[in-house]
């Protein structure tokens, strides 16, 4: 209806407009639809929601009144579980313009995917699967992420997997590979400790010796989840990434100690699976909240430098 | 680098060789896949394979909750379980998958005392997509009584993206409605056909039972037939149709969106 149409000058007629809320030193959650009216009827509050991009991707309907209703008051961060970035084949094009529509109607304060890959061919297999760290499987991640940075024209953070299996033809380590991620594409990376301590324990190293190897200057978001446990064919334990119940004692301790040294990062608690009541799930946010605060005030009593 | 890339193309990747495995338990663990200092991978990369499997299992029993309750909860895993590897999803977006589910329902074998299963079904996932589909607003009651009587019967209807008619020879419309709620289920003695209407004016999807030559009548509108050509069709399907009723049903419903006649271009 506007005369006015000239790029940057006006927005697109049906595009609602939001608040730029600030993510900084804040816990979050995972947004299910099943708390929408617990979470609105306690505002005002602080803290982010985290959603599963592939969630919003229908139309319309109730999926997007409701993420509507959430970013008006909170900033919210944009979470894809499929682009396949870590597989060999092309990305989706379809699926990555998709992608960039949800970023540029809901303006997330974070956008994030994984090292990992789900589709095949034509086969998509739910599922976040591992992929071998060479030289070539580098130059396809980052091909991948390039072309994603380009389309949602912003950085995107890249999450560290959890994995079950490794592979023989494996020539970098973990940590080595995702630092040259974010050295050639200058990407960000989301930080999953629970993802670090599920890994550590399936492949039997320190998850305190990955945090030190870990590029932690690049981190703009950490994740913290349940694990499930199930035991590996010599009868020792293999941790699941199940999502699925709270934080885990030895995770939270390793979270005190990656914000001890890089200062307050926004921290999501991810819960997937058997999603508890709103309170059960703010309270775990609000321990994450706790840590961020005590580290927020020493860095101001520091004189406003973290690590 | 050209020379190489013959080469190349006839090594399966990485991903081709880790997939081959995921929907078939008969193939053994992938050579490259291991655990750490030698330990073996099979339980290791079951994980996997399970993950896949379950979690698709688990998108059709969203998707299909009905049927599930109706099966009860082994045999529809073990229904799902069969669909899962024989049509894995092509889609990251998971409520897509399951599009060819009702299909499936209809030819397993094991599900053939219950023939009403299917249709069920495809009510389910009509709920499913009018959920997902686009917000658009419903046709106003006075955009209709704005039109000429004399021209009524060259109206064309523009069907609102979230419509959808599901014909059954069984009464899959009293068997969905009671299966979606908690709360005991009290026997059904009824061999009726019922037509499903599905529709989301705004942001409840509604599922009604349609009267009589109703789904013909609307059925040839959502095709694009004109008022005249669709209550033309509904009388010689149903000579008792009640065309009012049925216009006032389809206003209130949200069936479509706009009008224009039909010698419009």
């Amino acid at each position: 209806m506007n005369a006015i149409s000239r790029r940057g000058d006006v927005r697109p007629d049906r595009r609602l407009r939001f608040p730029a809320l600030p993510v900084a030193d804040s816990a979050g959650t995972s947004f299910k639809h099943e708390h929408l009216n617990a979470i609105l009827a306690e505002s005002p509050q602080t803290g982010f929601f985290e959603v599963h991009a592939e969630n919003y991707m229908g139309a319309g309907g109730p999926p997007h009144q409701a993420l509507e209703r959430i970013r008006r008051e909170h900033p919210v961060s944009l979470h894809g579980v499929c682009m396949s970035i870590g597989g060999p084949q092309p990305l989706d094009r379809a699926h990555l313009a998709r992608f960039r529509a949800l970023v540029e109607r809901y303006e997330p304060a974070l956008v994030s995917e994984h090292l990992a890959w789900s589709t095949h061919e034509t086969t998509y297999f739910n599922d976040l699967l591992p992929l071998p760290y060479t030289q070539a499987t580098l130059a396809q991640v980052c091909e991948h992420i390039d072309e994603v940075q380009d389309a949602i024209g912003r950085r995107i953070l890249i999450e560290n997997p959890s994995t079950y299996v490794a592979f023989a033809s494996s020539t970098m380590s973990e940590t080595d590979f995702i630092r040259a991620i974010t050295c050639r594409t200058g990407c960000g990376l989301l930080l999953d400790v629970n993802n670090v301590f599920v890994s550590a324990t399936n492949h039997g190293y320190a998850a305190l010796d990955y945090l030190s190897d870990f590029p932690l200057a690049e981190v703009g978001e950490i994740h913290l989840a349940g694990h499930a446990e199930q035991s590996d064919d010599e009868g020792e334990r293999l941790l699941i990434d199940s999502h699925d119940g709270p934080v885990a004692d030895a995770v939270w301790k390793l979270y005190e100690i990656v914000i001890s040294r890089c200062g307050p990062i926004p921290t999501l608690i991810e819960w997937d699976s058997k999603i508890p009541a709103w309170p059960i799930l703010r309270a775990e946010a609000a321990a994450a909240q706790a840590i961020l605060d005590r580290f927020t005030s020493a860095r101001a009593v520091g004189g406003g430098h973290a690590a | 680098m050209l020379l190489d890339y013959p080469t190349e193309k006839l090594q399966p990747s990485f991903a081709a060789v880790f997939a081959q495995g995921l929907t078939d338990p008969a193939r053994a663990t992938p050579v490259d896949v291991v655990g750490p200092r030698g330990k073996a991978a099979i339980k290791r990369y079951n994980v996997y394979r399970n993950n896949v499997t379950v979690s698709l299992i688990n998108a059709l029993a969203a998707t299909y909750p009905a049927v599930q309750r109706i099966t009860g909860v082994e045999f529809f895993r073990a229904m799902a379980r069969f669909h899962v590897r024989a049509t894995p999803p092509t889609s990251p977006l998971l409520f897509e998958y399951g599009r060819d589910f009702p299909a499936f329902i209809e030819g397993y074998e094991p599900a053939q005392d219950m023939p009403w299963l299917a249709d069920t079904a495809r009510i389910e996932r009509a709920w499913l997509d009018a959920y997902h589909a686009a917000d658009v607003p419903p046709l106003s009651p006075n955009v209709l009584a704005a039109v000429p009587s004399d021209r009524l019967a060259d109206l064309v209807f523009t069907a609102h993206p979230a419509a959808c008619i599901v014909r059954s020879a069984y009464p899959a419309v009293a068997i969905f409605a009671m299966n979606r709620v908690e709360g005991p289920i009290t026997p059904l003695r009824s061999s009726t056909a019922e037509d499903a209407l599905i529709t989301r004016p705004d942001m409840e999807v509604a599922v009604r039972l349609l009267p009589p030559g109703g789904a013909a009548f609307l059925k040839s509108l959502i095709d694009g037939g004109t008022l005249g050509a669709a209550a033309a069709t509904a009388f010689t399907e149903t000579p008792s149709f009640d065309l009012p009723a049925s216009i006032a049903g389809m206003i209130e419903a949200g069936v479509f969106t706009t009008i224009h006649l039909g010698d419009w271009p």
